[in-house]
């Protein structure tokens, strides 16, 4: 039905196109029109077959979505005064799918409780409890015979003596039985009846039948009797309360979690809007406080520290390299290049190798330092490892941006200078400096955006390690934020905690706006818009 | 510029006249200059020559710098070992980079050229909007993302968890707001002139760009072009959380697993892992250097 609605959407709109279309545009081409009604055709196909799949799922919301896409897409390849929007469509909506929706999706999570134990919809879980019977006292009673194979297989007929409803089951499942008067000594398939006495030495095998269907679940509970188990739980829509039938005890749900009225909850919880909580744990949970806090200070440094040290070192480079008359000029810059040429994930992990106990640097430093010291175990030699290795990966970069800058700086200002009689440190701070700053800070600071989420550096030399003993959250004491996001959702083993994760991420999302929004400011980017 | 060549050209003859009598702090200066270079060449070059060396020699050792015999058994171990399918990575790394190159590019020409070249409702708006995007960058949001594909896998497997289909369109998504403004930057250079006198001879916006347009801004496509597939060969996080079975790794994610638990022992094969996973980057990267440079120094930061 959605497939038809769809295709004579696009035939609706395409017998309007051909009147006004060729007018309003002198160069129409017919065979233009013809790829983009195939296109359109191929398009609404796939789309009609994901919105059935997706009705058939039970995401009537993602259905919709589609829906709503699709005659965005048809419309504006049909209309000609959409024109310029076709050239913007496709690239638009993957900038939409992939970028501007996950990330309100991440602020919308960092909201919820989403996480390993509250990993399931309100549904689901509903649905999860409703199965969970007691025995009560008002459960029907029935009597019970058993039936014997004689490959060892068992039946029960099940009779309530008052309703005079009979079930039959065995290992598959409860099924409706019409009782004769007197049960029969024999059932098809060679299965002889049971004396209670003989019943009594099976009771393992008789107690592991299945007798339950989607009505009724019964259990065997003395040698000739069965009683009727009821559901545990009862969910009421309506006041949106769950009753424990067997305590009578009445829940409501917190937080993603049916509590009752003294504090009694019953897991599992679901996924559900927790408000700030996850913002108020930040500052407030003493477990995530000073962990997050020791991170956060860590990720400013280690960001801060890593563009200073290669930009001083990268510029001391530029400096020397900037000399006419230094020989071998090409040599030494395509030399000192090579690092940043390779796949930081290569380096990093040759680092790593080099700096570990059984690697040439390692070992090196247990001879000057003695045998008990470690890059990897001590908290602060591990933060100089690391801005040791980025400061590798990353000089050359500044190297090269900071020659180019150096050479546009006119020269007739130095000349000037020398004329003043100043030193070649007052030049160096007073004159080269400051120009070099002024076309170089924008990188710097796209420098510190980039380090600040360097998350491949942290993970493969030191996993964020050593370990914060003092902490039941997953951060490392070399952890940066987007490091310690990635462990709250995915690697660890103190629980994923998705919601937390996303609010991190979403401080992430606050302090790289800031950074780059304050970057604007050296930039002509935005002038150019208008 | 034209004002400073004069004084530049001065300069250097002044110095050409004073090379033959070189002063002796002058010529302490260069060499002074000349070690700092050299102790910088070899900084650069320690890590590179290491590896190099222990790629080359057939015993598992990280202590020698000059391997006492060569040989090639690392490399021919690395090919037959089932368990670390690293040319499988390396294959599954260049067919993501590629597929999401060719997909940023095509998208980012489209776009760029209407916001350079047509005037529609809506495109400042649309450009600030781009601009304000792509401050974000979307491995930000792994969370969602992981999420999302979850989600997508349950319809369509090919685009969902441990998919590189799902891979590739977050990388594609997530290149294409930053590159959009890189190419309308350069496609803003070119004269109006050329596609308006096109249009008068009757050509259609299609052909003008696929005729007068797209030859012209080929070497931005091609930096652009190269800058994405260095970015997305070396990404880790996305690669890490999205794909979750060895056989779909790329090779960032697979490198990793190679010395992950027993550092000696495949040091050797993991040294010719990285030789042969750095080599085409490296190459690459010498052979454009020029072109590459101009496109790097406009901002974007090699991951």
């Amino acid at each position: 039905m959605l497939q038809q609605q769809l295709e004579r959407n696009s035939s609706n709109s395409s017998g309007g196109n051909k009147g006004g279309g060729a007018q309003s545009r002198p160069s129409f081409s017919l065979r233009g029109l013809g790829l983009r009604l195939l296109g359109l055709a191929v398009i609404d196909a796939v789309a009609s077959l994901f919105v059935i799949t997706l009705f058939g799922d039970g995401l009537p919301i993602v259905a919709v979505a589609i829906i709503l896409i699709t005659i965005v897409v048809n419309w504006v390849f049909l209309s000609e005064r959409l024109y310029p929007l076709r050239w913007l469509t496709p690239g638009v909506l993957l900038l939409i799918l992939m970028v501007v929706y996950p990330l309100i999706y991440t602020i919308y999570s960092s909201f919820t409780n989403y996480g390993d134990s509250h990993r399931l919809t309100k549904d689901q879980v509903i649905a999860q409890l409703k199965t969970q019977t007691y025995q009560g006292a008002n459960g029907a009673t029935y009597s019970w015979t058993a039936y014997r194979s004689p490959d060892n297989k068992f039946k029960i007929i099940l009779q309530n003596p008052t309703t005079n409803k009979s079930f039959i089951g065995d290992e598959s499942g409860l099924k409706n039985y019409d009782a004769p008067a007197t049960l029969p000594t024999t059932l098809d398939g060679g299965f002889q009846k049971l004396t209670p006495f003989q019943a009594a030495s099976q009771e393992k095998q008789l107690a592991a039948l299945n007798l339950k269907n989607d009505q009724v679940a019964i259990q065997l509970i003395s040698s000739s009797q069965a009683q009727e188990l009821l559901s545990k739980y009862s969910f009421d829509p309506a006041t949106d309360k769950l009753t424990d039938l067997e305590s009578k005890v009445v829940y409501t749900p917190v937080k993603g979690t049916f509590t009752s009225s003294d504090g009694k909850e019953i897991q599992p919880g679901f996924t559900s809007l927790v408000g700030g909580e996850n913002y108020g744990r930040i500052f407030s949970d003493s477990n995530i406080t000073a962990p997050f806090f020791g991170v956060f200070v860590w990720t400013i440094v280690f960001a801060a520290m890593s563009v200073l040290l290669t930009f001083a070192f990268g510029l001391s480079m530029a400096l020397v390299l900037n000399d006419p008359q230094l020989p071998l000029k090409p040599l030494f810059r395509s030399l000192i290049f090579i690092p940043y040429t390779i796949p930081s994930f290569i380096s990093a992990l040759v680092w790593a190798g080099l700096f570990s106990i059984i690697g040439p640097v390692g070992i090196f430093s247990k001879t000057v330092f003695g045998d008990a010291f470690s890059w990897q175990a001590d908290p602060n030699w591990a933060k100089v490892m690391l801005l040791f290795i980025n400061t590798w990966l990353g000089y050359p970069y500044m190297m090269l941006i900071c020659l180019g800058a150096l050479q546009s700086i006119p020269t007739d200002m130095f000349e000037a200078a020398i004329l003043d009689g100043a030193t070649a440190i007052q030049k160096f701070f007073r004159l080269t400096l400051p120009l070099l700053l002024v076309s170089v800070a924008p990188l710097l600071i796209a420098s510190f955006a980039f380090n600040f989420n360097n998350f491949g550096l942290i993970n493969l030399v030191t996993k964020g390690g050593p370990p914060d003993p003092a902490t039941t959250t997953p951060a490392g004491k070399t952890d940066i934020l987007i490091s310690y996001t990635f462990n709250l959702a995915f690697a660890s083993g103190k629980g994923s905690d998705l919601g937390l994760a996303s609010t991190i991420s979403f401080f992430i999302f606050l302090i790289v706006a800031g950074i780059t929004i304050f970057n604007f400011r050296f930039t002509k980017r935005l002038e150019e818009v208008f | 510029m034209a004002s400073v060549n004069p004084v530049q050209a001065k300069s250097t003859t002044a110095k050409k006249v004073r090379e033959g009598t070189l002063s002796g702090a002058k010529r302490n200066n260069i060499i002074f200059k000349l070690i700092v270079a050299i102790l910088a060449s070899l900084f650069s070059l320690y890590p590179i020559v290491y590896i190099l060396s222990a790629s080359l020699n057939p015993v598992n050792t990280l202590t020698d710098i000059i391997p006492k015999q060569v040989s090639f058994d690392n490399y021919s171990k690395l090919i037959n070992d089932p368990q670390y399918p690293i040319f499988l990575w390396l294959f599954n790394s260049i067919k993501v980079s590629t597929i999401s190159t060719i997909i940023i590019v095509t998208l980012t020409a489209l776009a760029s050229y209407a916001f350079s070249r047509l005037r529609f409702k809506g495109r400042r708006t649309g450009l600030l909007a781009i601009l304000l995007i792509q401050l974000f960058p979307n491995t930000l949001a792994i969370v969602a993302l992981y999420l999302m594909l979850v989600q997508i896998g349950n319809i369509i497997p090919w685009l969902g968890l441990d998919s590189q289909g799902g891979l590739i369109l977050i990388y594609a998504g997530g290149a294409l707001g930053a590159n959009t403004w890189l190419m309308k930057g350069f496609f803003d250079t070119i004269p109006r002139e050329l596609d308006e006198s096109a249009q008068m001879d009757g050509a259609t916006p299609t052909q003008t760009f696929l005729q007068i347009l797209l030859p012209l801004i080929r070497p931005i496509l091609a930096v652009i072009a190269i800058l994405v597939f260095i970015g997305t060969y070396a990404d880790y996080l996305l690669a890490k959380v999205i794909l979750t079975s060895k056989d779909n790794y790329t090779l960032a994610v697979g490198m990793n697993l190679l010395i992950d638990q027993q550092q000696s022992k495949y040091w050797g094969q993991f040294a010719a892992a990285a030789v042969i996973g750095a080599a085409p980057i490296v190459l690459v990267f010498l052979l454009l250097q020029k072109q590459l440079v101009g496109g790097l120094t406009t901002g974007s930061v090699k991951g």
